[in-house]
């Protein structure tokens, strides 16, 4: 009686080894594949591949969400197998940490010149009038005065 | 002052230059691979005459893993005979010649086997999981692994009588594992 209850305990518990494939979230599929570089093909996503390649990798990444990894380990399952360059947007971090720095340093600096350069052309100083001497400005005054 | 921002304009071009220099020397279908020197990935394929194929039954071998398709010209027909000559050669010292055909239809990849007489193992990879575990991006792509089990070269685009010789004689050089 003992045992038989045993082992309907231990039916019930759920094998660790043999857990239920996980549903897939499409979106997050979606995700993934979109950040993948479609290795036989210039400039497309894994996502937006019609080519059999992208779909085999469109499979992995199913199956390995599926199998329970995280949208970070399926990233990196495909990292480690193909470098940093299957992903679509170079990593923020070494050398291609300059590919994200290089254009907003390039805006500051560029402002900046453009700041320093208004300034100094708004301070040039005008040019002063020539000066007018007084037979000058008696005959202008003698011309109003005798407009009717 | 004025003088030392004259200069200071053409002056942040050469780091921009130095960078667009090294860009372009660089070769774009030259893509190293994360996988040189790590462990290969171990494998169960079957082969088109219905064999298993297995990394794991190769060990303390010198395997020559060569990714092709059918449809894959010239390249995958100009080292067809190469890889062949040195299975040939080489099979009696220890190296296995091993082919996985990818992205391809099974009927097209017996009739490139029979066109070239290959009598090394070939083996379709219809989920293509093989190539995705080895990182390939396009045929040809062939990977020397050592008696070890270590992936130690990944040669692009096809083998050449002298990159196989090459390759083959280094790692038979080194000792058999245990030994």
């Amino acid at each position: 009686m003992l045992l038989a209850i045993l082992v309907l305990l231990l039916e019930a518990a759920p094998a660790p080894a043999q857990q239920p494939a996980r549903p897939v979230n499409e979106q997050e599929l979606y995700a993934i594949a979109s950040e993948l570089r479609c290795v036989v093909c210039q400039n497309l996503s894994v996502a937006d591949s019609p080519s059999e390649m992208a779909n085999q990798m469109r499979a992995l990444v199913r199956e390995r969400l599926a199998a329970g990894d995280s949208p970070a380990q399926v990233r990196q399952y495909f990292v480690e197998r193909y470098g940093d360059w299957i992903l679509l947007s170079p990593p923020r971090r070494g050398f291609t940490l300059l590919v994200w720095v290089a254009p907003l340093v390039a805006v500051v600096l560029g402002l900046g010149l453009v700041a320093l350069l208004l300034r100094r052309w708004t301070r040039r100083p005008r040019p002063t009038p020539p000066p007018v001497d007084a037979a000058m400005s008696e005959r202008i005054r003698r011309e109003l005065e005798s407009e009717p | 002052m004025t003088r030392g921002w004259r200069w200071l304009l053409p002056l942040t071009a050469v780091p921009l230059l130095a960078l667009l220099a090294y860009g372009f020397r660089l070769n774009p279908r030259d893509i190293k691979s994360p996988l040189v020197g790590r462990p290969a990935a171990s494998f169960a394929l079957t082969s088109f005459e219905g064999q298993p194929v297995t990394l794991a039954a190769l060990r303390g071998k010198v395997v020559v893993l060569n990714f092709w398709a059918s449809w894959c010209y010239p390249a995958c027909y100009e080292e067809a005979p190469v890889l062949e000559r040195g299975w040939r050669a080489y099979r009696e010292r220890g190296v296995v010649v091993l082919g996985v055909d990818i992205q391809d239809k099974e009927e097209a990849g017996r009739k490139f086997i029979r066109e070239f007489s290959l009598t090394f193992p070939n083996a379709p990879d219809p989920a293509g999981k093989v190539s995705i575990d080895y990182g390939v991006y396009g045929v040809p792509e062939t990977f020397f692994i050592d008696r070890q089990g270590r992936i130690r070269v990944k040669h692009v685009s096809a083998v050449t009588e002298q990159v196989f010789r090459d390759t083959v004689e280094t790692l038979l050089a080194e000792p058999a594992p245990g030994g």
